[in-house]
């Protein structure tokens, strides 16, 4: 049994599909440890236990009844509490949305539930997605199922450490600035950022509008492209959703198991995203990715995106800015916690101001402030309008590497996991986690962060960010698959199966000083 | 332009609407001034031959048809309200008039 | 609270020049509202027409209505204005309750129509000319009510209840420049502007234009200038003016009040007033401080807009005739005086009165009925004349008359059966049995019944008095209902009694 939670969903939905095991079977396995490790890894804010077990139950019988069903039809999946769920609580960990049950399902959710995908819970992440180690989630930090010392990164540590946990083969997260993929990284699993416009982000609590997207969280390169496929498309009710047709995800991930599948694809190595300051292993890692590409037939290609340089400083306005304004809906009146203030007259204005001081964390606090001094009066230009300009150039800079380089490859992040409070003093040292992944929301194209191996110095996982043309995440799913499957051919094993084994008898015997 | 005061942060936290402590408001002070220098290198590349993008994919003429589409029930549209009176969402007294 | 102080409208007028300028938001009638697919309309209970986007809920996200944008395309047109190749929403961020995102959703520098103009006629026939700086869109917010206080207001209340039915309802926002040179029309001014508005908004059947169900509302800017000095005064702008008649009154009041501040030594606040349509007069409301940093910037969950050329010329074509012009020419096509129009245009009767001339009526009668009988049975009841009866049926009425069927009186108990659902003026003439008798062998009979009966007034009209024929013409009327046309008696009556 508890070989099916280390199953990819591509699997499990064959086994499903063939009738070799039941939703309800893979289901439980999974609720079961959840009980069992999350006690130490809080990946999860919410398990819906029972509800869970009932609708694997009702797609079973369905089954059973001759209906035809799809590739991941009763396979379970964790949802990032970020986004809106009609039967489980929505706080995009903060407390400010303690308790709230919206009375409306995100597009993505209802595109799940439609192919008959079984959620499993809610996951932890940084409040309303501000943040790269999910420490400033308010109802405490999830751990790296590598080291419970060390972040699972962020925002979407949840959804990371709950796939790499084996706590969840599929998890739905949110990327705005690499939150999807440099957690995938420090946890060694894949996720993907896709093509803004690509995924609706209807019932997505926004973190900023022109940058956020919802993507796919998984082990495999497969598995996060199956799940794109059912969560991807036109949403009418997204007015920034792309009405174009997309090409089947899966199909272009199984495209790049064929012989030759890398042969002349030209690589990008981005000069600005290579290794001033980046943790030696991580370098080392990406080089050997680099080498192994050579070896298979690819072209490695330098290019230069002079103007990547700046891209945290306008990702730290326009976010700022656009979430400013964006959380001002918090404000005690129709969801959310109501505080008084302390003393004093009770009116609207100061119920507003006490419910926010007390509901907003600090990162939140100093994000919105931040933002709202970017667009006041005689601010504007300065701040919002010219990091507008700096997204201008960054797009440029991506067209004319995209001139000469079929994908670009970089370092998903520049360490691997750091320990809780390394980097919480200084909150441009935490914004510079973000330095090689805020380019592609900026520009809107997408990119997927897959396991490029262990960094030699401390056995952590290190992650190599892909990025793709915007329209041609096909293509990132071809490479990808790919890749991992050179690279895992060359390690004789997967990545994950190389974390260490979490059971609570383990962790107790480690505390104890046993080995 | 890169001097932020305890005076405007707490001017910027009026306008946002959080009541913000003087402790609060001095550790953004410092924060806003370390952040706001390192952001402003943005205008040095920005200039004014250079458009703005304020969405990454150049759409236009995104429009819906004029149908009505279900809205809430209202007890789903009350169901998160922290005070309700009736059918409606029940606020403390209101100062200025907008 | 002190009452005001107030100078002497002329006197006023005397020392100052008012400089007035308006915005105008528009209610549209779509059927959804502006950036989702909730039911725009009213009467039903509270909240009943909201979803996670127009309730402010964390993941909603808005959709622009198309039919909003032609509407304020046409619109745009109809005011003279350019439309604009590349237009876009912004965020105009505040907070207030009534505002479920705490921010409206509307337009700031790139509004989808500028640079228009309104030529309106006054009393007196000068002619202004108000320059139109923009039309842009944004959604209305939701309405408050105030609870515990004493006036239902928002001063002393206790707590305040949200619906949002009416958040995200499209608006159009009409700004004008400043008028200058303002004289003692200015209340005119003020209040023939919003009124053409208003009218123009009718005609292209955007909007129910009724200004009572906020529908048209108007904010009204008004400073004054010391004349002769160059220098612009401070300007107040005034609020809550709900009807033509307040627009007037408060313009008029705001001169009087800012002029005796002024004379005084004093200054005028920049600030929002709010109009009191009971005692007449305007209040000091939120004074306008950098308060109001709206922090504008584009609405990133939107995309621009960029109406084709041909599309905008489409919507051209759909124009109806502009009011004002249509108005010039029926009043001369009809000959009315300037009074006469007036009556008809003020009672809201000209389109019933057009379309009854349309369906054969001559103007006159048509007038005539409309503002007289129909206006008169519709006030009784309590309703809109034109719900009444329709043109074809006074069309009808009229011709009845006309070919002499029917006299003035029996035409009105032939409209009263009309009204009462009898049928058409012709059924109701033969099931009430009302046409004049046009036999002379019946009104012979009459009438030498009632010389009979009247030997004296006989011999005086023998005698050349033919005045008394009155007499016998009133009982023969009265002998035949008043079924009789009264002229061809009399020529019977003097016939007979010549003997």
């Amino acid at each position: 049994m508890s070989d099916l939670i280390k199953l990819p969903a591509a699997t499990l939905g064959a086994m499903l599909s063939e009738g070799s095991v039941s939703s309800v079977e893979v289901t439980r396995a999974h609720l079961d440890h959840i009980d069992a490790v999350d006690a130490d890894i809080h990946a999860f804010l919410h398990v819906a236990r029972e509800s869970a077990l009932a609708t694997a139950a009702a797609v079973d019988a369905r089954r059973a009844a001759g209906e035809e069903l799809g590739p991941l039809a009763g396979v379970p999946i964790a949802i990032k509490d970020v986004l809106a769920t009609s039967d489980m609580p929505t706080t995009s960990g903060s407390k400010i949305l303690e308790g709230w049950v919206p009375p409306y399902d995100a597009t993505v959710v209802a595109r799940l539930r439609a192919a008959d995908l079984i959620p499993l819970g809610k996951t932890n992440m940084d409040e309303f997605a501000m943040g790269s180690s999910t420490e400033h989630s308010a109802y405490g930090p999830t751990r790296n199922p590598w080291d419970l010392e060390r972040i699972p990164g962020g925002s979407g540590g949840g959804s990371a450490a709950a796939v790499s946990a084996f706590e969840a083969p599929l998890a739905l997260g949110s990327d705005t600035g690499g939150s999807i993929r440099q957690p995938a990284a420090v946890t060694g699993s894949v996720g993907v950022k896709p093509t803004y416009g690509g995924v609706s982000r209807y019932g997505a609590i926004a973190l900023a509008s022109s940058l956020d997207q919802v993507g796919p969280v998984s082990r495999t390169v497969l598995d996060s492209a199956l799940l794109h496929d059912v969560i991807g498309g036109y949403d009418p009710l997204d007015s920034t959703s792309l009405p174009s047709a997309w090409p089947s995800m899966a199909a272009a991930a199984q495209a790049g198991l064929a012989d030759g599948a890398l042969a002349g694809v030209r690589v990008g190595v981005v000069k600005e995203l290579n290794g001033a300051g980046f943790q030696p292993g991580v370098t080392q890692r990406f080089e050997e990715t680099l080498a192994l590409l050579t070896a298979a037939g690819a072209e490695i290609v330098e290019v230069s995106a002079p103007n990547f340089e700046y891209a945290v400083a306008a990702y730290y306005l326009i976010l700022p800015a656009e979430a400013s304004s964006n959380l001002a809906r918090f404000d005690s009146v129709r969801f959310g916690i109501r505080v008084n203030p302390e003393d004093g007259p009770l009116t609207s204005e100061r119920v507003m101001a006490a419910t926010r001081e007390a509901g907003f964390g600090p990162e939140v606090k100093r994000r919105i402030i931040l933002g709202t001094y970017a667009l006041s009066a005689g601010y504007y230009d300065a701040y919002y309008g010219s990091a507008q300009k700096v997204r201008t150039l960054i797009q440029r800079d991506f067209d004319a590497a995209f001139d000469k380089a079929d994908v670009l490859v970089s370092p998903s992040a520049p360490t691997t996991a750091f320990r809780f409070g390394e980097k919480l003093a200084d909150p441009m040292a935490m914004y510079l986690n973000d330095i090689t992944t805020i380019p592609a929301n900026l520009a809107g194209v997408p990119g997927m962060g897959l396991p490029m191996g262990l960094a030699p110095e401390d056995g952590l996982p290190t992650g190599l960010q892909v990025m793709a043309p915007a329209g041609e995440d096909a293509r990132l799913y071809t490479f990808g698959a790919a890749l991992e499957q050179l690279l895992e051919a060359s390690w004789g094993h997967t990545l994950l199966s190389q974390a260490p084994v979490l059971t609570p008898t383990e962790m107790f015997a480690s505390e104890e000083g046993a080995v | 332009m890169s001097e932020i005061t305890a005076e405007q942060v707490a001017h910027l936290a009026h306008l946002a609407r959080i009541d913000l402590s003087p402790e609060e408001i001095d550790h953004l002070t410092a924060d806003l001034v370390q952040i706001v220098d390192s952001v402003a290198k943005v205008s040095e590349v920005a200039t004014p031959d250079i458009p703005a993008t304020s969405h990454p994919m150049p759409l236009t003429n995104v429009f819906r048809e004029d149908v009505v589409r279900p809205s809430l029930t209202v007890e789903q549209a009350l169901s998160g309200a922290p005070a309700r009176d009736g059918d409606k969402f029940r606020v403390p007294a209101i100062l200025d008039e907008e | 609270m002190a009452k005001a102080r107030l100078m002497d409208f002329d006197k006023a007028l005397e020392l100052y020049e008012p400089v007035l300028g308006f915005e105008v938001h528009v209610e549209l009638n779509t059927k959804t509202k502006m950036f989702c697919g909730c039911a725009n309309e009213f009467g039903q209970g509270a909240n009943t027409n909201t979803c996670p986007t127009c309730l402010g809920l964390p993941g909603g996200l808005p959709q622009v209505n198309q039919q909003a944008i032609e509407s304020s395309i046409r619109l745009g047109l109809a005011l003279g204005c350019e439309i604009a190749e590349y237009s876009r929403f912004a965020r105009k961020n505040y907070f207030y309750p009534d505002t479920a995102k705490n921010f409206q959703t509307s337009q700031y520098d790139e509004p989808i129509a500028f640079n228009g103009a309104l030529t309106i006629e006054l009393e007196s026939g000068r002619e202004v000319t108000i320059e139109i700086e923009r039309a842009h869109m944004e959604d209305d917010a939701g309405k408050l009510t105030h609870k515990g206080g004493a006036t239902g207001r928002i001063h002393g209340a206790e707590y305040s209840l949200v619906d949002y039915n009416r958040g995200g309802v499209p608006l159009v926002e009409i700004v004008t420049r400043m008028i200058e040179g303002g004289e003692a029309d200015s209340p005119e001014i003020a209040k023939t502007y919003v009124a053409s508005v208003r009218e123009i908004v009718k005609a292209l059947g955007v909007s129910n234009a009724r200004m009572e169900e906020g529908n048209v509302r108007c904010d009204v800017n008004l400073s004054l200038r010391p004349r002769g000095s160059g220098v612009l005064g401070t300007r107040t702008e005034t609020k809550n003016v709900n009807s033509l008649r307040s627009i007037e009154r408060a313009v008029r009041y705001e001169i009087q009040r800012q002029a005796a501040v002024l004379e005084s030594g004093g200054t005028i606040t920049q600030e929002t007033r709010h109009w009191h349509e009971d005692t007449g007069t305007t209040s000091s409301g939120r004074p306008k401080s950098d308060a109001d940093d709206y922090r504008y910037f584009p609405e990133p969950d939107l995309v621009p807009m960029a109406p084709s050329r041909e599309w905008v010329e489409e919507l051209r074509a759909t124009l109806p005739e502009p009011p004002a012009a249509r108005r010039k020419r029926l009043q001369a096509a009809w000959g009315f005086t300037a009074l006469e129009f007036q009556d008809v245009v003020n009672s809201e009767l000209l389109d019933v009165v057009e379309a009854t001339v349309a369906a054969g009526a001559p103007a006159p009668a048509a007038r005539k009925w409309w503002t007289g009988g129909v206006a008169r049975l519709a006030n009784a009841q309590g309703v809109p004349a034109e719900t009444l009866v329709t043109p074809a049926q006074v069309a009808a009425l009229i011709e009845l008359v006309e070919a002499g069927t029917l006299t003035d009186r029996l035409a009105r108990q032939v409209l009263e059966g009309v009204i009462a659902g009898e049928g058409t003026p012709a059924e109701v003439v033969e099931k009430r049995g009302l046409a004049v008798v046009s036999d002379d062998t019946a009104l012979i009979a009459a009438i030498d019944e009632a010389l009979a009966a009247q030997p004296d007034v006989l011999a005086k009209i023998r005698d050349g008095k033919v005045q008394a024929a009155g007499a016998v013409i009133g009982a023969v009327m009265k002998a035949m209902r008043g079924q009789a046309d009264a002229a061809r008696v009399r020529e019977l009556v003097l016939e007979r009694s010549a003997g």
